[in-house]
């Protein structure tokens, strides 16, 4: 019986909204990845989602796709990654998921990639563009195999039918996207916003739901996390630590004042 | 062995629709509709009528007398550069856009690498009043100064593509973003047989109709309805594909395809997917693609700007995995060569695309009698401005 995976017991577990921060690996620069996942963690941060960079992100807008490209110029991939994260659960408690788009991993091999993930203490994977189709046929088995979650996405355009069926995949939590856009693009929770958050939350879906794209501050995060178990930030940090000039002593404050501790 | 998309969108090892959940319900909609929106006789009527009238179809099939001397071969011209807009590109998007009519869409994204895609898709928006943006690379926007103005005379608006290599890939990410910003009233537009399932499988059947004539014109010319060779340029190769179409269970009939090889397949400067490229993921589906080992998109290089993409379509890469299509990589100086022996032995200036199926005939030792059918499947109007350098014609 393998142990708990520490995101159903963070989830199990939480009395306050779940923050979960996106970071891209390698960025600012290329050796700063375990740099930030510690201040992320020390700034109270509750999950680490660890963006793996692509040539072609297409779901990201452009502060991502910058950090991305940043990223790869200075020579990060996969294997690197994956190598710079070999003692990981030395020093890093919260859960840690890797997010990233399909081919990368089909290159370095969904097996290895996967066996690697488990070795070095991963918990789950976001792959935008692995559809749900292809999931099932090909890769569930292996994912579950060596422990991974996979996390989906919904949208507002998301039919109540396969929100249904995403929830009978899904482990971990449900990515729930804020609105039809790419990561960055807007900021802020319209009314709009917030009728569609309740309209899930009163499907009495069996997986918890964190809330992406848009939230960028202390308001948005309660304003997400009063229909949600949580939200996730992305674009905000990565501009932030873009910028950093003290990265570490920027990354526990940023936390902090999220989640209204500062 | 079949060589039409499966139920699940494949063709053979590749195809799919790799896309963010973001984009599954348009996508969804689109795959669940497509076939009956085609099938349905009103659709079909409105469709050829447009073909006729509007683009000019069927476009003639010109026995090429003086190229046939000079290679020994009966060949044969499909002149798509005849089509109105100057290439096959508005076979597509008369097609799509009453595709997307029928969707109930009041808006178009299109990417576009050459223009011709674009200067199509600004052409029938026009014509049936949607409101239509085109992302083009940055790049490409400096070498094709005319398809830009032609775009923004009709209406549309043009935006340029300024991430990665600023060419027809960064385009097509910047027209799938927008189509993610704007899911409800925006149709997609893609110019070529990439992207998710059924994009390939829409665009070739749109496409097919140059196949079609092939078949009838022969029969009429030379008595017999498929030649022994068909050959056409492939970027992400929709007018490969409906060239094919038609003959793709036509075992007399050899599918020949031209990549661009740049400045040689293997000087780092090239295009030539099959020959550079492995199974990968972009743009919405499995195909060959130009990567590194860490499965990051290789910017490719062309001197011809529809050629200049890392992929190719699926049905393509498994034309070529399967050996029913023979590709052959041609460089810069062989398309360029190409262009002139068209331009001054037939009186027909290519396209710089189109002179990369041209310059085949060179390699193809085809025999006496045998029937070479070559798409043309644009004018070079566009170009000016690299022939003009690239053969000092104003010196």
């Amino acid at each position: 019986m393998t142990k708990m995976n520490r995101i159903s017991a963070l989830f199990a577990e939480a009395t306050e909204p779940i923050l979960n921060v996106y970071t891209t690996a390698g960025y600012p620069h290329f050796e700063d990845t375990m740099t930030v996942l510690t201040a992320l963690q020390e700034g109270g941060v509750d999950i680490i989602e660890i963006g793996m960079p692509y040539s072609d992100p297409v779901a990201d807008g452009e502060t991502i796709q910058q950090s991305n490209q940043a990223s790869l110029d200075q020579g990060m991939s996969v294997a690197h990654l994956l190598t710079q994260l070999k003692d990981l659960r030395q020093t890093i408690t919260v859960p840690v998921l890797l997010m990233g788009y399909i081919n990368p991993v089909l290159q370095y091999g969904v097996e290895a990639f996967c066996a690697k993930c488990a070795a070095i203490g991963i918990d789950g994977l976001i792959l935008p563009d692995l559809p749900m189709a292809e999931y099932e046929r090909e890769y569930k088995a292996i994912f579950e195999a060596h422990g991974l979650f996979n996390i989906f996405l919904i949208t507002p355009q998301t039919t109540d039918e396969r929100i249904r069926h995403i929830d009978s995949v899904s482990k971990g939590f449900i990515y729930m996207v804020s609105s039809a856009s790419t990561t960055g693009a807007k900021t802020g929770i319209s009314a709009d916003q917030e009728v569609y958050f309740s309209r899930i939350a009163s499907m009495n879906l069996k997986n918890p739901r964190l809330i992406g794209f848009g939230i960028s501050d202390h308001e948005s995060f309660v304003k997400a996390s009063k229909n949600a178990s949580g939200a996730i930030i992305g674009s905000a940090f990565v501009k932030l630590i873009g910028q950093a000039t003290n990265l570490k002593a920027e990354i526990v404050d940023f936390v902090q004042s999220i989640k209204g501790k500062i | 062995m079949s060589f039409q998309v499966d139920e699940q969108g494949y063709y053979g090892n590749f195809g799919g629709a790799f896309i963010p959940e973001m984009l599954y319900p348009n996508v969804e909609e689109l795959r669940s509709r497509y076939l009956d929106i085609i099938a349905d006789p009103v659709f079909q009527a409105e469709y050829d009528a447009l073909l006729k009238d509007f683009v000019g179809r069927p476009t003639p099939l010109f026995k090429a007398e003086r190229l046939s001397a000079k290679y020994n071969a009966k060949i044969y011209l499909k002149r798509e550069d005849l089509c109105h807009t100057g290439a096959h590109k508005v076979n597509n998007t008369v097609g799509q856009i009453l595709v997307a009519k029928r969707l109930g869409k009041n808006k178009i994204v299109a990417e576009t690498g050459a223009g011709q895609h674009g200067v199509a898709t600004a052409t029938v928006c026009a014509l049936m009043g949607m409101e239509c943006i085109v992302y083009m690379g940055a790049i490409d926007i400096e070498r094709q100064a005319p398809n830009v103005a032609r775009m923004r005379m009709l209406g549309a608006q043009v935006v340029a593509a300024k991430s990665g290599s600023q060419t027809l890939k960064d385009a097509t990410n910047e027209a799938m973003r927008h189509w993610i910003n704007h899911p409800v009233d925006t149709h997609y537009i893609i110019g070529s047989v990439v992207g998710p399932h059924p994009y390939p499988d829409m665009v070739a059947r749109f496409q097919s109709i140059i196949s079609a004539e092939i078949r009838t014109q022969l029969q009429e010319k030379e008595g017999r309805d498929y030649p022994d060779y068909v050959i056409a340029c492939v970027g992400g190769g929709s007018n490969a594909a409906g060239a094919f179409y038609h003959f793709l269970d036509e075992p007399r009939t050899a599918l020949i395809a031209a990549e661009a090889a740049g400045k040689g397949v293997n000087s780092g400067h090239s295009a030539a997917t099959t020959f550079l490229g492995k199974s990968g993921v972009l743009h919405g589906s499995k195909s060959l693609l130009m990567q590194t080992e860490d499965g990051q998109v290789i910017e490719p290089y062309s001197i011809s700007a529809g050629l200049d993409y890392p992929g190719i379509g699926p049905m393509h890469a498994h034309l070529f995995e399967s050996g029913r299509g023979k590709f052959y990589g041609i460089t810069d100086e062989e398309a360029l060569v190409a262009a002139v022996e068209c331009s001054q032995l037939e009186g027909i200036i290519p396209a710089l695309e189109t002179a990369h199926a041209l310059a085949v005939f060179e390699k193809l030792q085809a025999k006496p009698n045998e029937i070479v059918v070559v798409n043309l499947s644009g004018r070079g109007d566009k170009d000016l401005a690299t022939y003009q350098n690239r053969l000092k014609l104003n010196d």
